[in-house]
């Protein structure tokens, strides 16, 4: 492995989301690829949460101005649509940092994909609902309360 | 000739990605005009929602039909005429009432899913790749859009009475989504995408089902539309194009 590879890998990966800042691309698993060549240049390859997630484009950059501030010569990055994202690929401590925002998470990769009733993040009832399932980003459901009466967000899955 | 890859020609590959790829755009720009006039702000969101994964849809497609002649997304959207786009009749209609609209998009929706789920499977990888994920993202377009509708055909009587009219407006334009032309023909004895008459009977299955859940009539023999995959559109699209390439044919380089 060239020298900085690891170094390269472990910044892109802390990259917060513009739309999540307290997740980093590598918690979402979006984080395809980094690689570093002989002459030091880095190339970052990327894979879009949804088809035009519109935060891409941002997190590219962000990427790209980190390397550089970091002393990287050259930073490329690219997007890869193959093999598809999913809510699979979000890392371990994705889940508890969604929690602890009160953003219900997407079910665990064994269960359904579709949650039927999810856990308020509130008061922990289960008597909950969805009000819409397209909500103020690509990535999240609207959710409502029935006991608390609180509506809440839910960072809904995608397979 | 140049073969490309899975034996697609170069050409048949630009001209189906260019198909595709103005479907989306056409109807995320449509989309998108709802914004600030949706009945309510969760369809507000919504219907953002559905305009922004076509969107990222119609890039990428338009992408790959830009390659074979060294043409980038931005020329291809804002730079052809009307006769120059390739999408179907049915996504340049009018918004028209919130029934058309949502009558429009579980239309294409159940399409686009079916024939993104073959295409998934198919030997063009790049056509392969974009399929795979915009799969993910019909199947909930398509959820949303039948529950509107079965709640605004079992709703009012003028609910109803609206949706009616809707399906009887947009049927004529729905034979078209059917027809393939020379390049889809061809793409699809390499297997890179769904012949469309096998995507025809699942297709019909599912809206006739809905249609009856939702005590709605299909219509009879309406007088069949098309043209749109050969470039022969109707005015909307033109004044469609007029609004949407308005600030970047005024402005070519401006960037904010
Ligand atoms: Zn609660």
């Amino acid at each position: 492995m060239p020298a900085g590879e690891e170094l390269a890998r472990r910044l892109a990966a802390e990259v917060p989301d513009p739309e999540l800042p307290f997740l980093t691309l590598g918690d979402l698993g979006i984080l395809r690829r980094v690689e570093v060549n002989l002459e030091g240049g880095v190339r970052v390859v990327l894979t879009p949460t949804y088809s035009g997630c519109p935060a891409l484009h941002h997190m590219a950059d962000e990427v790209r101005r980190t390397l550089l501030a970091a002393g990287f010569p050259a930073v490329q990055v690219d997007t890869e649509l193959s093999p598809a994202w999913s809510t699979d690929r979000l890392g371990p401590h994705a889940r508890e940092k969604l929690e602890a925002m009160d953003i219900a998470p997407p079910p665990p990769v064994d269960k359904a994909p579709v949650a039927l009733t999810l856990k308020c993040p509130h008061c922990g009832s289960l008597r909950t609902g969805e009000l819409s399932h397209f909500g103020a980003t690509a990535c999240k459901s609207l959710w409502r309360c029935q006991a608390c009466g609180e509506p809440f967000e839910h960072f809904k899955a995608l397979r | 000739m140049t073969a490309g890859v899975a034996g697609l020609s170069v050409v048949d590959l630009r001209e189906v990605a260019l198909g595709l790829g103005d479907d989306c755009l056409v109807l995320s720009h449509r989309l998108a005009e709802w914004t600030t006039h949706a009945p309510e702000l969760e369809e507000e969101m919504a219907l953002a929602n559905l305009a922004l994964d076509l969107l990222g849809q119609a890039r990428s497609l338009l992408t790959l039909a830009g390659e074979a002649d060294g043409r980038d997304e931005d020329q291809l959207a804002y730079w052809r005429d009307d006769r120059d786009f390739r999408n179907l009749l049915l996504l340049e209609q009018p918004n028209g009432d919130f029934a058309v609209t949502m009558t429009r998009q579980v239309l294409f929706s159940t399409f686009q899913e079916l024939l993104y789920r073959g295409m998934a499977a198919g030997t063009e990888p790049r056509l392969a790749a974009i399929a795979a994920k915009g799969v993910m993202e019909a199947r909930y377009h398509v959820e949303h859009a039948r529950l509107w509708v079965q709640r605004l055909g079992r709703g009012t009587e003028e609910s109803h009475r609206r949706m009616g009219q809707a399906l009887d407006l947009l049927w004529p334009y729905t034979q078209e989504l059917f027809k393939p032309t020379e390049s889809w023909s061809r793409a699809a004895d390499q297997g890179a995408v769904p012949p469309l008459s096998s995507i025809e009977e699942p297709w019909r299955h599912s809206i006739e089902s809905l249609m009856v859940d939702s005590g709605l009539e299909i219509p009879g023999f309406p007088a069949w539309q098309s043209g749109g995959r050969l470039g022969r559109h109707s005015e909307h699209l033109g004044h469609l194009l007029a609004e949407m390439q308005h600030l970047h044919r005024s402005h070519p380089n401006a960037s904010w």
